[in-house]
């Protein structure tokens, strides 16, 4: 199994969002592979350790991915890959370049996450199955291998399915589909010594202004939603009632 | 500017969903003098097609076939593909849901289009369109512009209301035949979790347990109080590690994202990931031992107490209340 994983480095979750001048400030913030490529990582991994191949790992953006890429390695992929741009394609952009990325391989399997932690606009994996034209499920839950097919589970919001998949195909990682290995000292000594390779947005035959002008932040704000935290007093009794009386206007409308 | 929009009217169990309506109130904003199209699709017409014309369609197109039954990304966006190509809109809207996010990327990168995702607000300035959405697990938002091509958007359930049912409105559904080959995609199994009827992301009122819900069994005062005010149940991933419940249930950054108008957050201690998911909540409650709990510092009413104590007895008081 010739295996690609997409990732990307995202902010650590109990990191504070701050802005500045319209955009989020990176000053001073631990990053983190995104949460949900740690499941595409692990599974990858397991895959390759149950049939054999190879697992390759990818991201475009800043020099700073590359924690994300190592990361990776120490949970047990084989090479990484940094495309190298400033961060501000949109997912359009990003699509096609890791669809360029994939193409200059074959691969049975893709695997992304079921969106980043950040942008969280859960796009990229659908889209660059669509470019590559592999199908596509998102959003999975479990992965098993039967033959040339893969069968994978899957949430519907309110009913779970089950679906059966011709490889090549691309997979995006939902929380629960494993438990990701946490890279062990001797994993993260090793992973420095795995290839990681740089690569130009011309390497891959792509000029960057075709690859824009879709979509475009305006402006990053925070709008703290200011609470009015009341503490109900009284016995359980008092406390249930007034609540309820509170709660009046949003249950019985009118 | 007047623009043509195309709604994807999303059904469930054969009912049209809730977030369908909020997509045509939101086409109704970027159309302007524009028409409003929206579009169905199933093995046979679900119902409720009727609410889309009380509530904004201009016109119906019915996409009937036996491959678009289970979904399948294949068949759905194949099938949508061929009415963009027919109807030529200018935008294209629908809900952020479990099919929503599989299916508007794919549909975007085929018309090489931009996709704002997850959207809970939106502002129209002549050939301006600006969406908000939040990022960074709602720490902060994004007000993000349609610079080119035509305008993708998914829309977060429960943030833009419905336009009121005008059932003077009358539209009759088209039939829309499309041409579709066999989906790569297999469905082998479709299993219904018998959750409550009420969708989690569509739910008015929410009542979240966590692991202070001490057990499966512990679930059940929970389900009452939904049940009596018409919502559904929820819980933390602290509960759903404990086995207490489905994942299906989970809510949070790597869970569900809801926007109900009330949650009531039961034996949850108020983790970063866990108000990720329902921190934009209109109303939020919180019922804990601890005083100290940190959920109690983003709700708008607190109780100390034994939630098994205190959730009976609020199902108690809003049945007196609904008489
Ligand atoms: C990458 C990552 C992603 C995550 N994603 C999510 C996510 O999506 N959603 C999520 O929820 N969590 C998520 N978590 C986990 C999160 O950090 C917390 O561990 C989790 O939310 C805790 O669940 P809890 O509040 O139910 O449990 P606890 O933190 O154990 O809190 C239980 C609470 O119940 C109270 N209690 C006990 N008994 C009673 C009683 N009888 N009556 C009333 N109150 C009582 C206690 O005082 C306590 O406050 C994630 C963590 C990581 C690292
Ligand atoms: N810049 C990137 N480089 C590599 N992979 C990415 C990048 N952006 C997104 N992805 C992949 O796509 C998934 C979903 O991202 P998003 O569409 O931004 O929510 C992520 O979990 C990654 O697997």
């Amino acid at each position: 199994m010739n295996i690609l994983v997409f990732v990307k480095q995202t902010f650590d979750t109990e990191e504070t969002v701050v802005v500045q001048g319209g955009r989020v400030s990176e000053d001073n913030v631990r990053f983190v592979l995104n949460p949900y490529d740690e499941y595409a990582v692990e599974q990858a991994v397991q895959v390759k350790e149950e049939f054999g191949g190879e697992v390759t790992v990818v991201a475009v953006g800043q020099e700073r991915m590359e924690q994300a890429l190592r990361t990776a390695l120490a949970m047990g992929a084989d090479k990484a890959a940094l495309v190298e741009d400033d961060g501000s394609l949109d997912e359009y952009g990003v699509a096609k370049v890791l669809a360029a990325f994939a193409r200059r391989g074959t691969y049975d399997l893709l695997f992304a996450g079921q969106a980043t932690v950040d942008g969280a606009s859960a796009q990229t994996g659908p889209r660059v199955a669509e470019e590559l034209g592999v199908p596509v499920v998102a959003a999975i839950l479990r992965f098993t291998l039967e033959g040339d097919r893969a069968v994978v589970e899957r949430d519907m919001e309110g009913y779970s399915e089950r679906l059966s998949v011709p490889l090549p195909a691309l997979f995006t990682a939902q929380q629960g589909l494993n438990e990701p290995r946490y890279p062990t000292l001797p994993n993260v000594m090793k992973a420095k010594k795995k290839p990681l390779e740089r690569l130009t947005l011309e390497d891959l035959g792509l000029a960057r202004e075709r690859l824009l002008g879709r979509t475009a932040t305006v402006e990053c704000f925070v709008a703290p939603k200011t609470r009015q935290r009341r503490m109900l007093q009284g016995s359980p009794e008092a406390q249930a009632q007034a609540l309820a009386d509170e709660l009046r206007r949003f249950v019985l409308p009118d | 500017m007047a623009r043509n929009v195309l709604i994807f009217a999303e059904a469930k169990s054969g009912q049209i969903r809730n977030v369908a309506l909020e997509a045509l109130a939101v086409g109704r904003r970027l159309a302007a003098d524009g028409q409003v199209v929206a579009v169905v699709a199933g093995s046979s017409r679900p119902d409720g097609v009727e609410a889309l014309s009380e509530h904004g369609a201009d016109r119906i197109l019915c996409v009937e076939d036996a491959a678009l039954e289970p979904y399948t990304s294949d068949a759905y966006t194949d099938g949508l593909y061929q009415v963009v190509q027919a109807v030529q809109p200018d935008a294209v809207i629908m809900g952020h849901t479990a099919i929503g996010r599989e299916l508007a990327p794919r549909l975007a990168h085929r018309l090489e289009a931009g996709l704002v995702a997850d959207c809970t607000d939106l502002a129209v300035d002549g050939e301006r369109v600006v969406f908000t959405r939040p990022i960074y697990a709602g720490k902060a938002y994004e007000r993000r512009e349609v610079t080119g091509g035509i305008v993708c958007a998914t829309i977060r359930p429960n943030n833009f209301a419905p336009l009121p049912a005008d059932a003077t409105r009358t539209v009759a559904p088209e039939p829309f035949p499309v041409q579709l080959s066999a989906p790569r995609v297999k469905v082998e199994s479709v299993t219904s979790k018998q959750l409550s009827g009420v969708d989690l992301t569509e739910a008015k009122v929410v009542v979240s347990g966590g692991r202070g819900v001490k057990s499966a069994e512990g679930f059940e005062p929970l389900r009452e109080l939904a049940d009596v005010l018409g919502g559904a149940v929820g819980a933390s991933r602290g509960a759903c590690d404990a086995g207490y419940c489905d994942y299906a249930l989970q809510i949070g950054q790597t869970g569900k994202v809801v926007t109900p108008e009330v949650y009531i957050a039961c034996g949850i201690s108020g983790a970063i990931q866990h108000l990720a998911g329902m921190s934009n909540s209109k109303c939020i409650v919180a019922v804990n031992t601890d005083p100290e709990a940190p959920i109690f510092q983003v709700a708008d009413y607190g109780i100390v107490g034994d939630l098994f104590e205190v959730v009976p007895r609020l199902t108690e008081a809003f049945k007196r209340m609904r008489g």
